[in-house]
């Protein structure tokens, strides 16, 4: 394997997370966006989450009024830049492309329009200004997908915006989480900078908002909450061995390649646990590290992953191996992790049974937990009234993004249970409009 | 085995592609590289007295990802010594003896046009090609489409050449003119061996949107230019079948001009009656070597359709083309959409329901994107098989039995025909058009 030296500088980790879907030149766009059919009532615009109006913004590219096309993205999704890179767009607006069932290439949505929005935030040309202050205070608590799209919204319509995020920078798992390859973190904060730039809200970094007090205290002092915290650190396995070093959360390690870059050490062997999507980035980025030998391990078949077939595909380029059917037992080792202990399973009448006796080890030096995120159950539990279903996500009207404590109003992944940016950008956005029309009795 | 030589009202050339006279057949290096890369004659840029040009002359329009749809220039006649031009001219017919050159001339005087015509035979030129077509600069100066636009001063004109020229000649006619038949009638009343049509259209192909000057720009001003390029095609077609149709014009050899870039383009000509065909754009986008794609695909058509001679299918089309008052009323087509094909993106609904007739319908479930065809509503206009981006995917299929038939003169003759403006005859009685609250969903509410 070993397609990849470990990176000794930033120079060379990009090299090694070249970005997989890199800005367009002009005759690319110039050819690509002539390709679209501008199709009637568009599929592709009912594949995206925000409902951007594609065929409009690619025409615009085509007939170059680039700050038209961006303007049509902005209008529709805050996060216009960032999602033309990390959305999943083959099962997104570029899945739904009519040239599909020719078999014929479909229209590269994501990078046009990303040629499109990034020419207005290099060039900072500022499409959108603050409504007329209304006198109202709105905060947010969490600077991630969803919270920024919803100050930018409630900024346009005049609120006064207060974000209180616990980190130090803006825009969450974008900056934080996805894959260094999709985007690079300067890329994410001009798009933030961009947008406060123009618009004006206040985010209170390094502010975690974590107890009844100031829950208290921010619900006297503002006229609507906005939740959009996303979800917790990596889940607890509960197996033995778990707090062995070198066994790390897949978005604790991803955070730390973000913000680290180079300085992060991969040891050789590298052990994924899960079949999602993080999974898969996880396993490549070990690979992309240097990492000589990473086996995916999941508990059931291959087809069953929830990760999609291109990440997996991905993952398997990069030079990860996947291991199936297998459930991890223990985490062995002295101090250090040496090796995972499995046991083999099989699927019975849809039942996930392990295969007794099938145990065996393997060895490794890392093991990155890919095993889903925990919820922010103890945050919303002191927020009266608001209801939360079983798998601790903040129940809200689907239109509105209300939860049942009228004063809040939630969106994300704290709502969906992990998605992409793009639904958080769309949920901020409804939310916005939601606690609008709360306010104004609409 | 087919073969494409030609006798143009007595010019004998290898094959019917031509360069027309333009930058291609500026020099006698360019003519004879393209003879050696298959063009079976040209005709020489225009000679008379040498112009001065300016510096940025062509500006095109594209269509999408597609350059040079239609092109332009503003450039003039030659700008080289006539001394340089006739010695070129000695040179090509030295290497190129069976190969058609033809002299394209534009002088004013009596005088310059006697004298020129002299040089052009004496350098062995093979014809003579009358410029009254030029919508730009010389016709400023009375020459070009000066000239063209003046039936009395053609056939003046042509008559002085006629009666000084020993070797054919063929008159050039500008398009930008009401009846093209008035400036053909008028070139075969001074006696032309035969006619070639079209020159450039007048024309503006856009405005710099920074400077608002036109292009191409020439220190931020501009000025109309002539137009040629894929895109004047339709129009030329339909101006070469005036003449080849018109009772005095149609037995005058025709050599079309016009857009021509593939062998399709060649062989339309063809069967409207041309007995050559000229090129220009199409060789200043792709250089001589596209003549390749001609000869091929022309003798590919002649082999399938089992024809020897250029002659043989020359003027096929023109029977068909007729007046509308004689066609066929009777003639029913529907469009079909092929499922199997359909990609669902809608076009042909949009197309028909706001540029149409209404005659497609949506399935009404977002999942199901494959339109269907209102029977009754379809006209036949065949626009959705227009805009499909599918091959083969909407085709028109016919209803009659082919049985009847019926036309607006016989119809007329019959006094079967609506003369009042509720007439019960109208052809569109009864077609269904959707309510007005089909019409304002967006305003639903919208208080009558
Ligand atoms: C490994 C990984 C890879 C991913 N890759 C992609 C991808 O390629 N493409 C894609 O579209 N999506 C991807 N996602 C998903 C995407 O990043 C999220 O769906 C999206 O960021 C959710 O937005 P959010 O605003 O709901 O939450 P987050 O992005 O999680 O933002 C929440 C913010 O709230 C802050 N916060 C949390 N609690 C508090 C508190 N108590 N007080 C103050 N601040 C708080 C956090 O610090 C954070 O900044 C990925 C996710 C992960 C984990
Ligand atoms: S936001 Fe994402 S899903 Fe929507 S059009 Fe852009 S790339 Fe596609």
């Amino acid at each position: 394997m070993a397609e990849y030296n470990r990176p000794q500088s930033s120079e060379e980790f990009h090299r090694n997370f070249e970005q997989k879907k890199p800005l367009m030149n002009d005759t690319e766009a110039y050819y690509e966006s002539s390709r679209c059919l501008f199709c009637y009532d568009a599929p592709c615009v009912t594949a995206c989450p925000t409902g951007i109006d594609i065929p409009l913004f690619i025409k615009q590219i085509q007939t170059g009024n680039l700050t038209g096309s961006a303007r049509t993205i902005y209008d529709s999704n805050w996060f216009g830049n960032a999602c033309g890179k990390v959305c999943p767009t083959k099962v997104l607006c570029e899945g739904a492309c009519v040239y599909n069932h020719q078999d014929i290439k479909p229209i590269e949505i994501g990078r046009l329009q990303n040629f499109a929005t990034i020419r207005v935030i290099e060039s900072n040309k500022s499409l959108y200004s603050p409504g007329p202050n209304n006198g109202m205070k709105i905060a947010i608590i969490g600077a991630g997908p969803a919270g920024i799209s919803c100050a930018c919204e409630l900024r346009t319509l005049g609120y006064q915006v207060d974000i209180f995020e616990a980190k130090d920078k803006p825009s969450g798992l974008t900056v934080h989480g996805t894959a260094p390859y999709k985007i690079t973190n300067k890329e994410v904060l001009a798009e933030m900078d961009y947008l406060q730039g123009q618009l004006g809200f206040q985010v209170y970094y390094n502010t975690p908002v974590s107890n009844a007090e100031q829950l208290r205290d921010i619900e006297k002092e503002y006229d609507a909450i906005f939740l959009g915290v996303g979800l917790g650190p990596t889940a607890d396995l509960g197996l033995p061995g778990d707090d062995k070093e070198n066994v790390i959360g897949a978005v604790e390690f991803v955070e730390a390649l973000r913000m680290k870059e180079h300085l992060v050490q991969v040891p050789d062997k590298v052990i994924v646990l899960g079949g999602g999507n993080t999974a898969m980035d996880a396993a490549s980025e070990s690979c992309r590290m240097g990492a000589q030998e990473v086996t995916l391990a999941y508990r059931r078949s291959k087809d069953e992953m929830g990760a999609y077939g291109f990440e997996y595909e991905l993952a398997k380029n990069a030079g990860a191996k996947g291991l199936f059917n297998v459930q991890p037992l223990e985490i062995l080792g002295n101090g250090s992790v040496s090796g995972v202990k499995f046991i083999k399973t099989q699927s019975v009448n849809g039942q996930l049974q392990v295969i007794e006796g099938s145990e065996f080890t393997m060895e490794c030096d890392m093991v990155i937990k890919a095993t889903g995120q925990a919820k922010m159950g103890n945050l919303f539990a002191l927020i009266e009234g608001m209801d939360l279903d079983r798998s601790k996500r903040i129940v809200v009207n689907p239109v509105t993004f209300q939860s049942t404590n009228p004063k809040y109003f939630a969106g994300g992944d704290a709502v969906n249970g992990g998605a992409e940016v793009v639904n958080g950008a769309h949920d901020g956005k409804a939310a916005a409009k939601g606690i609008h029309q709360w306010i104004n009795n609409l | 085995m087919a073969d494409l030589s030609i006798n143009f009202a007595g010019i004998k050339a290898p094959n019917p592609f031509w360069l027309a006279s333009a930058p291609p057949t500026n020099t006698g290096y360019q003519i004879m590289k393209a003879f050696d890369a298959g063009w079976g004659g040209a005709v020489w840029k225009t000679l008379g007295v040498p112009v001065v040009n300016v510096s940025s002359r062509y500006g095109s329009v594209n269509y999408r990802d597609s350059r040079m749809m239609g092109f332009n220039n503003i450039e003039l006649i030659s700008d080289r010594p006539l001394a340089d031009n006739l010695r070129e001219i000695e040179e090509v017919k030295k290497y190129f003896p069976d190969h058609a050159v033809i002299a394209s001339l534009m002088v004013e005087s009596r005088a310059e046009w006697i004298q020129i015509i002299k040089d052009c035979e004496n350098a062995g030129a093979d014809g003579l090609e009358l410029n009254f077509g030029c919508p730009h600069g010389m016709c400023e100066r009375g020459m070009g489409s000066a000239v063209g636009q003046e039936p009395e001063v053609l056939k003046t004109i042509v008559g002085w050449v006629m009666e000084a020229a020993n070797i054919p000649v063929i008159t050039k006619l500008s398009p930008n003119i009401s009846h093209i038949t008035d400036p053909g009638r008028a070139a075969v009343a001074g006696g032309t061996d035969a006619i070639s049509l079209v020159n450039t259209f007048k024309s503006i192909v856009g405005i710099n949107l920074d400077t608002y000057a036109p292009y191409p720009e020439v220190d931020g001003s501009g000025t109309n230019g002539g137009y040629c390029g894929p895109a004047v095609k339709p129009i030329a077609l339909n101006m070469v079948k005036e003449l080849a149709q018109d009772y005095i014009t149609k037995n005058t050899p025709i050599s079309g001009i016009g857009g021509i870039e593939n062998w399709r383009d060649v062989v339309e000509y063809i069967l409207l009656g041309c007995g050559s065909v000229q090129v220009c754009t199409a060789v200043m986008h792709y250089g001589f070597g596209i003549v390749r794609e001609l000869e091929s695909g022309v003798l590919q058509f002649m082999r399938d359709k089992g024809y020897n001679t250029i002659e043989d299918f020359r003027g096929k089309a023109l029977p068909n083309v007729k007046e509308w008052k004689d066609l066929n009323l009777k003639h029913k087509v529907v469009a079909d959409i092929n499922v199997e094909k359909c990609i669902g993106c809608q076009l042909c609904y949009a197309a028909c329901e706001d540029g149409a007739h209404q005659a497609i319908a949506l399935s009404g479930d977002l999942n199901i994107r494959i339109p269907s065809i209102i029977e009754e509503n379809c006209v036949g206009c065949n626009l959705c098989s227009l805009v499909c981006p599918v091959e083969e995917c909407i085709t028109m299929v016919k209803r009659d039995d082919g049985t009847e038939s019926l036309t607006w003169a016989e119809r007329t003759q019959r006094g079967d025909v609506p003369v009042t403006f509720n007439d019960p005859l109208a052809g569109g009685i009864g077609h269904h058009v959707p309510t007005p609250e089909d019409a304002i969903k967006t305003f639903k509410n919208r208080k009558i």
